[in-house]
């Protein structure tokens, strides 16, 4: 196999950050936040993602000559729903309790937009090696958006992270509560929403995120 | 009874808001909710299609999919329900594109409303989500049907007063870093929190 270039890094390094899926493109709200109130679940669900988003990627791009421009969208449909039953059932099979929290939500990667975003936009026109990158770097971006909500709602919403417990019994003793309202759904859309401000200061050379692409039409999948 | 499904309607409207309980269907609510007038319209094409499609998946759930579910073929073994993902996607497409012809032919006004609203809708993960939650949450034929209408209704809702508050918004002094996504979650996040203040409400 040849070597990673540095194009294929920066395949699969750009999403990462500058060009998260979740807070950049505006992509993959569904079934993200939810899945977010404890570190857990939101890992489990990552661990799902990488493997449905990668492997959609490579399976279209090694397919793409072959199917038909007019019936594409079934054709990927497809194929990503049955990645996200072999996920479901091995998830059920394995870590039953974590794919009871995780409920309907692992299902919902099969409407997720940058799953299909990634097999419309990049692997239809790219070679396997590539489109794998890809998905495995917006996969992993969007991993990194997703623990990075979990952690804060989990830390501040029950004082642990991971399920262990780091706001120490003394402090709670001395009157410290924890925030009932990050364990609630209006606390993932406030953290997400300061993340977004954050990341834009930080990279605060380009257009405000999200505003160039909507009417793309990947935007308005679900 | 009846009192248990207005219960219900509540319950899937305001406190269990499919967007702003569940975050689902959030990539159009974001994409849709610039102007009040075509917010209207998708709100009201994701009530018709959640209408009809939660009580369609559950026919096809309880007579072909479910563990049992076809003995009255004769397979009384047979369990599909690892299929149920793929056959729900598939019957909304098929639902949407059925509805769309139908509108299509009785009233061309409402077509152009919802017209450009409709495909879309094929991938919004909060129908799919609807027709997952009832199979999870054991409803029967009428409560999926009351509770696919209210979840309907309560996206039309949220997305409505979204596009409403981005309307003002225009006129608002918002810091840059803020602006475009960062502002709307954040909103998202309050109007998620006003609507919380209806739970506890119990008929």
């Amino acid at each position: 196999m040849r070597a990673l270039t540095k194009e294929d890094l920066k395949i699969f390094t750009d999403p990462l950050l500058n060009k998260n899926p979740l807070t950049f493109l505006v992509m993959g709200f569904c079934s993200a936040l939810a899945v977010t109130v404890k570190m857990e679940t939101a890992l489990v669900m990552t661990a799902a993602v990488v493997f449905v988003l990668s492997l959609s990627s490579t399976i279209i791009s090694v397919i793409r000559k072959l199917i038909p421009s007019k019936v594409r969208i079934i054709v990927q449909l497809a194929v990503i729903a049955s990645l996200v039953i072999i996920a479901d059932q091995f998830l059920r099979a394995y870590v039953y309790e974590i794919s009871k929290q995780l409920s309907v939500f692992v299902a919902l990667i099969i409407t997720n937009c940058i799953v299909m975003g990634r097999t419309e936009g990049y692997a239809m026109q790219n070679s396997p090696g590539k489109a794998f990158l890809d998905g495995l770097g917006n996969a992993l971006g969007y991993g990194i958006a997703l623990v990075a909500v979990a952690f804060l709602r989990e830390f501040f919403g029950s004082g642990s992270v991971y399920g262990i417990q780091l706001i120490p019994d003394w402090l709670y003793e001395a009157g410290y509560r924890n925030a009932g309202l990050m364990v609630l759904s209006p606390g993932a859309f406030i953290i997400l929403g300061l993340l977004v401000w954050l990341q834009y200061s930080l990279l605060s050379n380009r257009g405000a995120p999200g505003e160039h692409v909507h009417g793309a039409d990947h935007s308005h999948h679900g | 009874m009846f009192e248990h499904y207005l219960d219900l309607a509540i319950k899937a409207i305001f406190v269990e808001n499919i967007i702003l309980g569940f975050f689902l269907g959030i990539c159009p609510f974001l994409a849709v909710s610039k102007k009040v007038s075509s917010s209207i319209g998708m709100g009201l094409a994701v009530t018709f299609v959640m209408t009809s499609t939660a009580p369609i998946n559950w026919l096809v759930n309880n007579f072909l999919l479910k563990e049992g579910a076809l003995s009255w073929l004769g397979f009384p073994e047979i369990d599909l329900s690892y299929l149920s993902y793929i056959i729900f996607i598939a019957v909304i497409a098929a639902t949407v594109q059925l509805i769309e012809m139908v509108i299509e032919r009785f009233s061309p006004t409402l077509h152009q409303q919802l017209g450009i609203f409709l495909p879309l809708i094929a991938v919004n993960c909060a129908i799919l989500g609807v027709s997952l939650f009832l199979i999870e949450r054991d409803y029967t034929l009428t409560e999926s049907t009351v509770y696919g209408f209210g979840s309907g209704i309560g996206w039309f809702l949220a997305i409505t007063s979204m596009a409403a508050m981005r309307h003002k918004l225009r006129y608002s002094n918002v810091p840059a870093g803020l602006r475009g996504l960062g502002i709307t979650m954040i909103l998202t996040g309050l109007l998620s929190m006003s609507f919380m203040a209806f739970s506890g409400i119990d008929l």
